[in-house]
């Protein structure tokens, strides 16, 4: 079973956001593997150690992302595909899909698994736009995967505590939900393994995948407060007693 | 402008983020001349579709077909794509429900279009539609506009608008418009078996007066009985934001978020929890919130009534002391 991971690279969740017009300053800020997706990743490997086969990972952006393939790499995929593209972060999603369809499109994957989305733009909307792309049947927000006999019976979960079995054809493409297994870290004969796997560049450009722009991030900003909140403050003893305060006869909620 | 409103359904139940959407696109609508039709699809959803042709709308499409009894992508899609390229709709707006991130960007895809996704209002610039919708996990907002010609879509995310501002139709009742769609089970590639719930979960936080919820800030499960000791000397169950019980520190029943529970207590205690939206939509219905955390850009303080920004690792046995130093 062939399967292409889709996995992008994101500011670190501690990371001070500069904002510059509709992005932020990238410069003095760390990237990390967006959680999401590291859970997609987790899938591909316990899928291929069940089922045998071949996990890509396929990455969009700058030089930089290159060390999250290389991260991926080392927790066990075996090879790795770069669209190279400066603009990444003015991408509509739908163009980002484009791009990462073309890029599938050349491999002979069995599934594609994206994160549910990811925590800078947060669209979640690539794996669905995938399979409209690449002519697929999908299926969101996944929580188990069985394959047998060339289908896959999926826990899909809904809203509020339910869920639903689906039965999925294969090829397919699966937007993972965050939670559906225990993420592995990477060993140190791993990250030794991974400096001979391959990192296939391409450039977005070479892939003649350009869709025009649907939409557009005008800015971003701090939002507007809606909520007048009243903060407290002082030694952790002197907000304690002054919450309880509040809480007691102002709120009257204890 | 024709806005086209897609309601969901399931089982013969509302989700009731249909009626707050189409709240939105009424005020839309009023502010921009504009008429507003809702459509419900399904098999036998008459009544859906009667209910309504009560509301202010100029025409309800009622789209059935026996393909469309259970919920898929592909004959939601394939169905749609002919309602709205016969309607020519110029704006499309759903309520942003899992079973809409399933789909809708999907279907606007197929007609070459793109969708603004999880939007929680709109600006009005000039007759230039402004969507606001956020990033980041909530740190930031982001207005984004529409390129090229409609039909455009956007999803309002739940309790961004109220549904019970919606308005009635001013003389009774607006045409209902049954509308056949071609759709055939070859089209139709996932089956849907059965919807369940896991094993019935021993606590009913929705029922729990004040909750004491933890996020990521909390950083280690050994430091969870800390929290609990908090929880229990305010008289308060315990909670997390998804992280945590993905990570498996807690249980899956204690989820707050729209995964898990929403919840409307009149106290939470948010501690070290940054407030992405996932988790606010389950918890922002809170008579009181208190949000204890170390970043003073956390969203969770764009609403919270209390805040204090410090270390819950100082914070929550100071806390724990003075409750019960207060209730002796």
């Amino acid at each position: 079973m062939n399967i292409i991971v889709c996995i992008k690279q994101v500011p670190a969740k501690d990371a001070p956001l500069a904002i510059a017009g509709n992005w932020i300053r990238e410069s003095d800020i760390g990237f990390e593997m967006n959680e999401p997706d590291s859970y997609a990743l987790e899938e591909a490997l316990r899928l291929k150690e069940k089922h045998g086969g071949e996990v890509i990972v396929l990455s969009m952006g700058p030089e930089r992302v290159k060390q999250t393939i290389k991260e991926a790499l080392a927790k066990g995929a075996d090879r790795g595909i770069h669209i190279a593209d400066d603009q990444f972060a003015q991408l509509d999603p739908l163009a980002t899909a484009c791009a990462l369809a073309a890029a599938i499109k050349k491999e002979k994957a069995d599934l594609v698994l994206t994160g549910l989305q990811s925590d800078d733009h947060g669209f979640g909307q690539i794996g669905v736009l995938l399979a409209g792309v690449l002519d697929l049947p999908h299926a969101t927000i996944i929580m188990q995967i069985e394959v047998a006999d060339g289908r896959m019976k999926l826990k899909r979960e809904l809203e509020a505590g339910w869920f639903q079995h689906i039965e999925c054809p294969l090829p397919a493409v699966l937007s993972i939900q965050s939670g559906i297994n225990k993420v592995r870290y990477a060993t140190l004969k791993g990250i030794m393994a991974a400096k001979k796997k391959e990192i296939a560049t391409i450039t977005r450009e070479s892939l003649g995948a350009a869709s025009a722009p649907t939409q557009k991030i005008e800015k971003i900003y701090v939002p507007t407060k809606t909520k007048k909140t009243e903060f407290l403050t002082g030694s952790a003893k002197d907000v304690a007693t002054k919450l309880v305060e509040k809480l007691k006869f102002e709120a009257r909620v204890i | 402008m024709k806005i086209l409103v897609i309601t969901e359904q399931r089982q013969g139940k509302w989700n009731n983020a249909s009626f707050e959407t189409l709240a939105a696109a009424q005020r839309i609508a009023a502010e921009t001349a504009s008429t507003v039709s809702a459509l419900v699809l399904g098999k036998g959803v008459g009544p859906f579709a009667d209910e309504l042709a009560a509301k202010d709308v100029s025409e309800v499409l009622q789209v059935e077909h026996d393909l469309l009894d259970s919920y898929t992508p592909d004959g939601y899609c394939v169905a749609l794509k002919q309602v709205i390229e016969s309607a020519k709709p110029d704006l499309i707006l759903f309520p942003h429900t899992y079973q809409v991130r399933d789909f809708a960007p999907k279907l606007a895809a197929m007609l070459g279009k793109g969708m603004i996704g999880d939007c929680i209002g709109y600006r009005n610039e000039g007759g230039k539609l402004v969507f606001v919708r956020q990033m980041f996990q909530g740190k930031t907002a982001a207005d984004v506009t529409f390129l090229g010609d409609g039909p455009w879509f956007a999803s309002f995310q739940s309790g961004a608008f109220r549904a019970d501002l919606l308005k009635p139709h001013p003389s009774g009742k607006a045409p209902v418009n049954r509308i056949s769609v071609d759709l055939k089970p070859e089209q139709i590639r996932t089956t849907p078996l059965e919807l369940f719930k896991e094993a019935k979960s021993a606590v009913d936080l929705t029922q729990a007066p004040i909750i004491v919820s933890i996020g990521r800030g909390i950083k280690a499960p050994e430091n969870i009985p800390q929290a609990e000791a908090l929880a229990k000397a305010i008289g308060g169950e315990i909670a997390a934001s998804r992280p945590i019980c993905d990570e498996g520190w807690l249980p899956m029943e204690r989820q707050i978020g729209s995964s898990g529970q929403t919840v409307a207590p009149k106290l939470y205690l948010a501690l070290g929890i940054s407030g992405a939206i996932q988790h606010v939509v389950g918890m922002k219905g809170a008579r009181t919130i208190v949000a204890i955390n170390k970043d003073q850009n956390a969203p969770i303080f764009e609403i919270a009534d209390y805040g204090v920004v410090g270390d819950i690792f100082e914070i929550m046995p100071a806390l724990t002391e003075a409750l019960e130093k207060a209730k002796a």
